[in-house]
């Protein structure tokens, strides 16, 4: 009996009239865990009861405290008919049994009902005392820290990453149970909350367990999902990453400090061991995604038959091989790094991250985005309340990510996630990731440093840290030989793949920056941007939004043809977001999520992910439009006046987004030869040849990525670069962590949430014409939202979240979770001057660094492979998966002849080394001002109730989070029979996302905390019907209880390990 | 295509204090949005008429849904619904609370009941105040009165305290619910030139000086009920004693030449003064005289019209003579040596010469 939990009912207030004759109540409370029930008195007569009860005491099993909420009934006692329920508290004791989160809860928390909603309020006291577990068959896992963030904690340092870890858990649902016919739409509700609460429960002890037996002690990135499968069942499913944490001691941190400003120039190449072992380009070539679609594609059926299933994975090349080229064609060091990586991460079944942000040095190369979808028949399912089935469908789905990470030459995934599209008996599963390569000394003892989002913030790049080095020992010396070789801000750019075996035409060129190694011409990816990435401007939202109509149909056929159209629309979505990513003059995506949602007719998908130029990346070219009948004067008028428009809205984003890579150099260097193939095959033969020559032809050449209007699709895809609305003066917008290019962020901060549903009222629509609409729906949903948060100008959404669903024929619902972030002009302004000021010396420090590097690898410039001429066809993946149906190859034909053929990509010549960005990040001045701003802005609200924060950034601006409290991961559902006298739908629903707030504030008051980090909202299903007056709502919101100080509150304390060395000292201490 | 749901919610609870005042005013959203296009809306942030609908849509529904706080704005501070900064909490309930001074002169002195309720669209019609507006600040008024009304304490900060209201606002609220319970006639024709304001200082006046809770060993009793709602009983049963300045002849005579020697040569009118001195005496003794019946405690404020300031108005006092002839006719009873009354007469008379000045309008 490891655990006693102890409650006590303090007192009520605002309760409900429960007796319209006095207008009073009667009130008492019931509280229950497990199956144990204790009542309190009745106050009577009284709408702020005073119960101030005894301590209600439970003696139980860790393991139940693990699984089951503390539930608190309020009730009107009536001596004559059946007492009725006011209301209900569901409160998770999970954050007690960690003893480095909370010690009590205690506070207000809404009394709620789903039918009424909040009634009223209730003061709680709840404690847990602990007694050691000297079971070691034990099947909890207390203590095991969860956190939703998706980077590490900010009070913690990871000591180990151990890696992917999931569960997933059936359930039938009550909704669908027999006996729901018979019982009242509240009891119904209330049992779903009740068990939904008890499988996460249990969902998490399990995940905890797993993490344990790795070694581990806490869960990262914890991604919980809800499948409401219907009749099949209820599906509650979680993946993490896996990790060990040591909390960060405040005393650590100062004297290292100092050090971060200077260090990193001399960081980049600091490492004498590399020079001669490692050949910067031996670990070869590949690219990936400017190729649209390179999908394998599946449509098998399992042995027993009853499944259908098709996986379409996007934007990545399924073809295999490379590992094996690589290692042949590699140098000795080369092979070694391949081992290391291997044993270190192919132990592992998955090497999956859902980490998206990662300690400096983690990630050391990103290949590109890989994903995976497989469309089921839930009625098949054999034993529906089993989870073997869904097990084995995720497991497929993953295999397939791993396998594509492998085809790009990386050997993990991060930025890694997993959704489901369930409509009636079809369910489209996802995943995606990015596939990467990793410093594997994380996954092994010791590592370099905690905080990897702490560095977005202080803005000082991360450090190769020499401490940790010296543990390692010999083993992994070599590491740093390769890791050094790739300088931080642009390591990750680098190719990881081979570039000769390329599965599709890609342009590669040396990197901007340290001009050594491969890069390619646009990167996609699902992780936020690394702190240490150098960005040049700004960045910005950018989605591709599409809709397909399909046919009504059942059962297979309806699988079949919602497979048929996945690639397809993935192809578009991506040509789409190529498109948009050009007319920004950007050149990479973070962040990228494509959402694809299924309905009874059509099929939505949702892009978004945030565009930003890396100055490591060539400069993409413009956009070109071409006709296929140039004899018609007006049509050639036509095409002048769109080419134009695409022109000056690419002349405006440069300016918008102050894009300004600088060119000058481009006359010095300027190409002799213009000739793009003759440049390749210069290159190719260039072996002997100078380097900096070599460069400048590898950019020399302009291609223009052309569109042609004949094309019908072309004609859509320029309507809709252009009928995307420019922001609005004083807004940017990123679905991202933060936006490069803004420092200043005051303490404004509004974290919001939007829903709108449309309903077409044309059941005949055709592709263009529901594309327009829902490009338009969210357009005007985005226009809305910076009409409404005008007052925060000048301001940024931040973690733009939108999700798109289909809840009826003819309706589509689409919601938005961000949060709005205000900057201080007048400081960014300053950081701005001050930033062109200081680039110049910046620059000198980063070209000193830059010789550094080279004159000590002087023989490392060159690729030690041969090179032939790589023309496009020969890039074509000659490799392709078996089950490549016909389908895939009139895919292919598409993406060729149509389009292939007419859209090449430009590129423009950089200068050797713009440091702009780098710079930017370097300047403490302006940050420093906007703090001490921030501080006497910040004030202390006086109001009684007091203020949680809630953001969907793992951080607050200008604030410093001391302690983790524990998850929070509530899911509610809220019914009504009296539609219309709630104010409609949208009072109905208005008023159920404040209630949510209102009770995710609560929580975490009652925790001690004073905000929310890492929150979303996972799941909002509503449904309705008008001629009933009924509507129900589900909600399920997650987030990270966290208490902050402000920067300015603790001034005497230097800011926290803002630098490697920082916790690599600590690391020095414990090993 | 049309929208079927839009909902914004923030985790603070954003609050235009114009789109507020918009629907406080009564306004539809349509309306509204037409008021916003006028006040410039539109070129604030590249808004459009669908943009600015949905604003207004969002915004009207969030004050709706705050309404029921605002009608117990203690709770406002302590409800867990809302997230609202202190500061907007404070508006939100001021503007809340504010009435126009037009309405309030309508629905002074009159019952607070279902009755009244019901005659709001002819005061809408009259006022140009729309029905809703009305019904909001009719529904305030109520509810402050049933709120203060079985309080013991002061009666302003009572309202202050249970409705957190401004200061100016609170004495006003507090004017309201004394002519609420007292009923004073406000609504003849004689009257229609008062202002609220007029009226309001007038309550604050008899509030001040003649309720229960005016007596000076307030403290002793403070905690008495309806100490500030109601006219001290023993108060107007002794002003039945001052009626022996008229009808002891010596004495109003001897009231006379006091009053005239004080004032000869200083006012213009000083003959009319004269000639009227006994008329005008008795008016403001028969005044006091009659308070003890409620009825005629209703009529003060008429009877101080037709009996004092219009003799007075027709004879072109200004309101300087007016001010000289009450202060010497006040000051001159104190040397009546006969006279025992004192405290009574200055009690009633500081009170009535306020009241006059103020409802003097030359």
């Amino acid at each position: 009996m490891p655990g006693k939990l102890k409650a006590k009912i303090v007192a009520g207030r605002h309760l409900p009239v429960m007796d319209r004759a006095s207008d009073l109540t009667d009130a008492f409370v019931e509280v229950k865990f497990g199956n144990t029930t204790f009542k309190t008195d009745v106050f009577p007569k009284s709408l702020n009861p005073q119960w101030n009860s005894e301590w209600f005491k439970f003696e139980v099993d860790d393991e139940d405290l693990q699984d089951e909420p503390l539930q608190i009934t309020v009730l009107d006692h009536d001596t004559y008919s059946a007492n009725d329920a006011i209301g209900k508290v569901y409160i998770d004791i999970d954050p007690l049994l960690c003893s480095e989160a909370a010690t009590r809860i205690c506070g207000w928390f809404p009394i709620y009902d789903t039918i009424h909603g909040i009634r009223g309020e209730i003061n709680v006291l709840v404690k847990v005392d602990l007694f050691n577990d000297l079971n070691s068959f034990r099947q909890s896992s207390c203590g095991v820290k969860f956190f939703c963030t998706t980077s590490i904690p900010r009070c913690y340092r990871a000591a180990l990453v151990h890696g992917f870890v999931e569960e997933l858990v059936v359930n039938e649902d009550p909704e669908y149970q027999w006996i729901d016919r018979i019982r009242t739409p509240r009891a119904s509700n209330e049992a779903r909350q009740r068990l939904i609460s008890l499988m996460s429960g249990e969902l998490q002890r399990k995940i905890g367990l797993k993490v344990l037996e790795m070694g581990g002690n806490a869960v990262v990135g914890y991604l919980q999902c809800f499948d409401l499968e219907g009749e099949s069942g209820l599906v509650v499913r979680a993946i993490g990453t896996a990790c060990t944490l040591d909390k960060l001691t405040p005393g650590t941190a100062p004297n290292t400090n100092t050090h971060s400003n200077t260090a990193p120039a001399s960081n980049a190449c600091n490492s004498p061991s590399k020079d001669s072992k490692e050949s910067p380009l031996a670990h070869g070539c590949r690219s990936t995604h400017n190729s649209p679609v390179r999908s394998a594609c599946s449509s098998q059926r399992l042995s027993h038959s009853q499944n259908f299933s098709v996986s379409v994975p996007t934007l990545v090349f399924t073809g295999m091989g490379s590992g094996g080229s690589a290692g042949k064609e590699a140098g000795p060091l080369k092979t070694l790094l391949r081992q290391h990586t291997q044993s270190a991460l192919e132990q592992r079944e998955f090497p999956f991250f859902t980490l998206t942000c990662f300690p400096p040095g983690f990630l050391v190369h990103v290949g590109g985005v890989v994903s995976a979808r497989s469309v089921k028949l839930l009625d098949r399912i054999h034993n529906p309340d089993e989870p073997e089935t869904r097990d084995a469908w995720w497991e497929e789905i993953r295999q397939e990510i791993k396998s594509h990470a492998k085809a790009l030459g990386c050997h993990a995934v991060v930025g890694y996630s997993e959704s489901t599209s369930i409509c009636e008996e079809v369910c489209i599963l996802s995943a995606s990731g990015t596939a990467a390569m990793l410093n594997p000394r994380f996954m092994r003892e010791g590592c370099l440093d905690a905080g990897g989002s702490d560095h977005r913030l202080s803005r000082q790049p991360p450090l190769n840290v020499v401490g940790s080095e010296r543990i390692e020992g010999d083993a992994s010396s070599a590491w740093f030989g390769f890791e050094d070789a790739s300088p931080p801000s642009c390591g990750f750019c680098h190719i990881p793949y081979d570039e000769f075996n390329m599965p599709f035409p890609a342009q590669l060129t040396y990197c901007y920056r340290c001009r050594r190694q491969k890069v390619p011409d646009v990167l996609f990816t699902t992780i936020d941007l690394p702190a240490e990435a150098a960005v040049t401007g700004k960045g910005c939202l950018i989605q591709a939004r599409l809709c397909r109509t399909k046919k009504k149909a059942q059962g297979e056929v309806n699988a079949t043809a919602i497979s048929n159209l996945l690639p397809f629309m993935e192809y578009e979505l991506h040509t789409q977001l190529m498109n948009k990513l050009k007319l920004r003059s950007m050149n990479a995506l973070f962040g990228l999520r494509i959402q694809i949602s299924v309905g009874e007719n059509m099929l939505l998908g949702l892009a978004s992910a945030t565009g930003v130029y890396l100055s490591a990346l060539p400069a993409p070219g413009g956009i070109q439009v071409a006709g296929k009948t140039p004899s018609d004067l007006n049509y050639d008028q036509h095409i002048a006046t769109m080419q134009k428009r695409i022109n000056d809205t690419i002349t405006k984003n440069k300016e918008l987004y102050n894009i300004h890579p600088p060119e000058s150099t481009e006359e010095l260097v300027g190409s002799p030869i213009p000739d793009r193939q003759r440049s390749r095959l210069f290159r190719s033969t260039s072996e002997s040849s100078d380097e900096l020559l070599e460069l400048d032809l590898s950019h020399g050449k302009k291609d223009a990525f052309v569109l042609e209007i004949d094309d019908t699709d072309a004609v859509e895809d320029i309507q809709s670069l252009l009928t995307d609305a420019p922001m609005p003066a004083g807004f940017y917008s990123c679905n991202t962590e933060v936006m490069p290019g803004i420092y200043n962020w005051t303490s404004g901060l509004q974290m919001f949430t939007s829903v709108r549903v449309y309903r077409l009222s044309n059941a005949n629509l055709t592709n263009q014409g529901l594309n327009k609409i829902f490009t338009e729906l969210c357009e005007n949903l985005l226009k809305s939202l910076y009409f409404k948060l005008r007052s925060m100008i000048p301001c940024c959404l931040c973690h733009v979240n939108f999700t798109v669903a289909v809840p009826e024929e003819e309706l589509i619902q689409v919601a938005v979770t961000a949060v709005a972030m205000s900057f201080d002009k007048d400081t960014q302004q300053a950081a701005d001057k001050a930033l062109n000021k200081g680039s110049g010396e910046n620059e000198d420090q980063l070209q000193f660094s830059m010789e550094l590097c080279a004159d000590s690898t002087p023989s490392n410039n060159q690729p030690t492979s041969k090179p032939s001429g790589v023309s496009e066809s020969a890039l074509v993946p000659s490799s392709s998966r078996d089950r490549c149906s016909t389908w895939l190859e009139l895919l292919r034909l598409k993406a060729h002849t149509i389009r292939r053929g007419s859209v090449k990509t430009s590129r423009r010549t950089q200068s050797l080394a713009h440091s702009v960005s780098s710079a930017e990040r370097c300047s403490p001045l302006p940050e420093g001002r906007s703090r001490s701003l921030r501080s006497t802005r910040s004030m202390p609200c006086g109001a009684p109730v007091a203020v949680v924060k809630m953001t969907p950034l793992s951080f607050l601006p200008g604030t410093r989070i001391v302690k983790y409290l524990g998850i929070i991961n509530m899911f509610f559902i809220r019914e009504t029979t009296s539609l219309r006298e709630e104010g409609g739908v949208s009072g109905f629903l208005h008023c159920f996302i404040a209630e949510v707030f209102a009770m995710v504030r609560a929580h975490v008051a009652a925790l001690g905390g004073n905000a929310v980090v890492s929150y979303s909202m996972k799941e909002c299903v509503f449904m309705e019907n008008p001629n009933k007056n009924q509507a129900q709502c589900l909600i399920n919101v997650s987030g990270d209880a966290v208490i902050f100080v402000r920067e300015s509150e603790q001034e005497a304390t230097p800011p926290l390990m803002s630098s490697g060395q920082i916790s690599s000292t600590g690391a020095d201490g414990t090993t | 295509m049309s929208m079927v749901l839009d909902v914004f919610v923030g985790n603070t609870t954003i609050m235009d204090m114009d789109i507020y005042q918009l629907w406080l005013d009564g306004l539809t959203v349509r309306e509204a949005v037409k008021a916003r296009m006028d006040q410039g809306a539109l070129l604030e942030c590249e808004a459009n008429a669908e943009v600015l609908m949905s604003d207004t849509m969002d915004q009207f529904r969030t004050f709706q849904l705050c309404e029921r706080l605002l009608h117990s704005p203690t709770k406002l501070a302590n409800q867990l619904l809302f997230q609202i900064p202190s500061q907007h909490q404070r508006m939100l309930i001021e503007k809340y609370y504010e009435f126009d001074s037009v309405f309030a002169r309508e629905v002074l002195g009159k019952k607070l009941s279902k009755g009244t309720k019901k005659d709001l669209d002819d005061i809408s019609s009259k006022t140009g105040i729309t029905l809703k507006s009305c019904r909001r600040q009719f529904d305030n008024f109520k509810r402050v009165f049933k709120v203060v009304e079985d309080l013991k304490g002061p009666l302003v900060e009572n309202i202050q305290h249970h409705f957190l209201l401004t200061d100016t606002q609170a004495r006003d609220y507090a004017a309201i619910v004394f002519f609420a319970n007292s009923r004073f006639e406000t609504g003849k024709r004689k009257l229609q030139y008062l202002s609220f304001q007029d009226f309001a200082y007038c309550a604050s006046q008899l509030i001040q000086y003649w309720t229960t809770g005016a007596v000076g060993e307030l403290h002793l009793y403070s905690m008495v009920e309806d100490m500030d709602v109601d006219l001290e009983k023993e108060f107007l049963h002794e002003l039945k004693d001052l009626k022996v300045l008229v009808n002891d002849k010596n004495m109003l005579d001897q009231h006379k030449v006091l009053v005239c020697a004080a004032l000869r040569g200083k006012i213009k009118v000083y003959r009319l003064m004269e000639a009227n001195f006994k008329n005008l005496s008795r008016a403001l003794i028969n005044l006091a005289s009659k308070l003890t019946h409620t009825k005629d405690v209703r009529d003060l404020f008429i009877d101080l019209v037709e009996k004092v300031i219009e003799p007075c108005r027709c004879d072109r006092w200004t309101l300087g003579e007016v001010t000289l002839f009450l202060t010497q006719y006040t000051n001159a009873a104190h040397g009546l040596g006969t006279f025992s009354r004192q405290v009574v007469w200055d009690r009633y008379m500081g009170v009535i010469r306020s009241c006059i000045l103020r409802m003097y309008h030359e």
